[in-house]
């Protein structure tokens, strides 16, 4: 077989790896209510995305003062969220310039050592919650526990052996990971369910079924509440980044049914003077 | 004014071509619903050209600016996030409209003598319009534009003996690269859209040569002329009144394609896929790599066909590659295909009317199977004969497959010995 055909090959055998993939379990997910109009959830959000997500992650297409959207001045951004600068060389020796508002949010860590301390770059996280949707981050967030078999020490429940150590630890505290063994899949089923949060069923190779759910080991700084409206607001905050225009499209789509609306009644009144004569 | 029009009319045939093309064109006066989709194709071309021309100016056609760029317009360019969605939910609507433009002609049999032509120039519009759309989906420069270009442009490697330099001609590099996406945009932007509008002005002289046909498959041309008005007793004037009609088609087209655009613009996946949101990486392949909507019927026939077939005939891909173009290629054979007495579904027999149900059911089914792994329905026991152990799905795909293929072979034989109906003088 020659290369090219060994390359379709290996895309129709990808092709069917995601059969296998398909049919690997999907956790049950906790619904994560967010509303992208609500202006402080997302002001709140931008705080966590800053101090938290942008010291190893970049958001290199979204600009600092298109935050301008959540009712925020140049200056309040400048002061609050701009953590970022370069030393430059001025007249007065080398000085310390802060990122300009009109900048894009760049990582301060360069992209080698990043590749040298997690295997591989942080993803840029401008169009991430395109990509993942909101229900995944919000679950993503909550389903970190700590795993002494991995390289960072915590694991993740929705995104297995994920090279991301969990950014807001202090926040959550930590979890530690419950796995209960059942004979039957529909038993695993039903405890997955009566878990009423996260929880993975995953068959064994011994033919059993393990559901796998998180508990609370070392508190955090806030409460189990308070992290998930923290985590509601950080995964707003990351769907308005994805799509700034998101409000404003919607807000316009209104606009633009009314008009048609308007203009259907005139064209179809108009269609039916016209063919009165046609008979 | 008057004026004006006589100095151009004296030096260009003005008047003489908008006459003959739209103004006293004579068209039969009982078109229904689905003659909206011709004059929707052209108006979703117009949405395409204007939206692509503004794209065009802050898009930039570079591997390592390509999936920048297009943020850029989603972001800092005016109005740049509309024109982007206009675009990209333009070429799903595209498709739609054609493809029930397309029904239209199997409905009524507008395919059939004189029209032979405008069916064939209409075969060539489709086939400009995939190419275009393979080779726009490669400029935003997303994973899924860049493996979905690797594996499309690797079927032409399976061609026997040229297979492998005619793929590196394709791509100018041995991989998708930023050689590839400078040419595929050179394509998208300027050479196919010349064909397409050229193909699309010959199909409409060939339409406005022979006369539209309509619902009844009634030839109005051969109609006896209403001594008042000069025109075959089932026509109309199409200025003003189907000019009056379409415009009401087009409100409502708006108004759907607003829905879409202001609303879901991503349509779940299916318009805008959630995995081209991730930059091109060459080293990483998808999970999975799925066509866009459009094309997923033909993919669906790709994946069913087994590349061994005969064991004294080598494995090879290429038996899939073959069925999918001969899927689209068996279209421009149609009005030879078809033998019979009538030409709208109203008047044909029970035969023609079961098997173009049962085509329709295949294309669906296996637009959908194209979309989905094809472990989607499981497999067959181990104990079954013939198919133990084979993905369900596959076996369907199979089977639909061929159903495909039957509507057309056999159209001669169920086609001529259909019972059909008298079709009437007048139109209903």
């Amino acid at each position: 077989m020659n290369k090219t055909a060994l390359i379709l090959a290996a895309a129709l055998a990808v092709l069917a790896g995601v059969a296998h993939a398909a049919g690997a379990p999907a956790p049950r997910m906790e619904s994560a209510s967010i509303d992208p109009r609500d202006v402080p959830s997302l002001q709140r959000g931008a705080r966590t995305f800053v101090n938290y997500c942008l010291n190893c992650h970049s958001a290199k297409y979204m600009r600092y003062n298109r935050l301008a959207d959540l009712g925020l001045g140049d200056q309040q951004i400048a002061d609050n969220l701009v953590l970022t600068g370069r030393f430059e060389a001025t007249d007065a020796g080398v000085q310390y310039v802060p990122t300009k508002t009109g900048e894009t949010m760049q990582v301060a860590m360069r992209p080698e050592d990043a590749k040298a301390w997690f295997g591989a770059p942080p993803p840029d996280l401008s169009v991430q919650a395109r990509v993942r949707g909101e229900r995944w981050l919000y679950n993503y967030f909550l389903a970190f526990y700590r795993d002494e078999r991995s390289a960072t020490g915590w694991n993740n429940l929705v995104f297995a052996n994920v090279g991301m150590p969990h950014a807001l630890w202090e926040l959550q505290g930590t979890q530690k990971l419950v796995a209960t063994s059942f004979d039957k899949a529909s038993d695993a089923n039903a405890a997955a369910i009566a878990a009423k949060g996260l929880a993975l069923v995953e068959p064994t190779p011994d033919h059993r079924f393990v559901v796998k759910t998180l508990a609370p080991d070392v508190p955090g700084t806030m409460s189990p509440a308070e992290y998930r409206r923290a985590i509601g607001d950080l995964v707003n905050f990351m769907a308005y980044v994805a799509e700034p225009a998101k409000v404003q499209r919607t807000r316009l789509g209104l606009v633009v049914l009314m008009f048609l609306g308007v203009l259907f009644v005139l064209a179809y009144w108009l269609k039916r003077e016209y063919w009165k004569d046609v008979h | 004014m008057d004026k004006v029009i006589r100095w151009i009319d004296d030096r260009f045939p003005l008047t003489a071509l908008w006459e003959s093309q739209w103004g006293k064109y004579v068209a039969p006066k009982n078109f229904n619903f689905w003659y909206y989709f011709g004059s929707l194709a052209a108006f979703v071309l117009v949405i395409q050209i204007v939206t692509g021309i503004f794209l065009t100016m802050n898009y930039k056609p570079d591997a390592a600016k390509a999936f920048e760029s297009v943020e850029y317009i989603m972001r800092d360019v005016q109005w740049g996030w509309l024109i982007r969605y206009m675009h990209s939910t333009g070429a799903s609507m595209f498709f739609v409209v054609v493809y029930l433009h397309m029904f239209r002609a199997l409905l009524y049999g507008s395919y059939r003598k004189p029209r032979e032509l405008t069916w064939i120039i209409g075969c060539l519009i489709y086939l400009a319009l995939m190419a275009e759309a393979f080779f726009g989906y490669l400029l935003p420069w997303g994973q899924m534009s860049y493996w979905g270009a690797q594996v499309i442009v690797n079927l032409f490697a399976t061609v026997p003996v040229i297979g492998e330099d005619l793929a590196l001609w394709i791509r100018g590099d041995y991989t998708i690269s930023d050689i590839t996406l400078n040419r595929f945009f050179a394509f998208h932007v300027i050479a196919i859209p010349l064909v397409l509008l050229g193909l699309v002005a010959a199909h409409l002289m060939a339409l406005h040569e022979t006369g539209s046909n309509n619902p009844d498959g009634v030839e109005i041309k051969k109609q006896p002329k209403d001594p008042k008005t000069g025109l075959p007793l089932d026509g109309i004037y199409s200025h003003p009144y189907y000019t009056i009609k379409d415009i009401v088609g087009v409100v409502v087209f708006l108004a759907v394609f607003s829905v879409i655009v202001f609303f879901m613009p991503e349509m779940g996946g299916y318009f805008l896929e959630y995995n081209n949101f991730i930059p091109a990486d060459p080293l990483k392949t998808p999970e999975h790599i799925a066509p866009v909507w459009y094309f997923t019927p033909f993919y669906a026939m790709l994946r069913a066909v087994p590349s061994e077939i005969l064991p004294f005939l080598p494995a090879t891909q290429f038996y899939g590659v073959l069925v999918m173009g001969a899927a689209v290629v068996i279209l421009f054979a149609l009005p030879w295909l078809d033998r019979g007495d009538v030409k709208s579904i109203r008047y044909r027999g029970w035969r023609y009317k079961a098997w173009l149900a049962a085509f329709v059911v295949a294309f669906l089914v296996l637009g959908y199977l194209g979309v989905v792994p094809v472990t989607v329905w499981g497999q067959f026991g181990p104990g079954v004969p013939l198919v133990g152990g084979v993905d369900v799905a596959t076996v369907v795909a199979r089977v639909l497959t061929l159903v495909y293929f039957l509507f057309f072979l056999l159209m001669p034989w169920y086609t001529a010995r259909d019972v059909t109906k008298p079709v009437p003088e007048r139109v209903r």
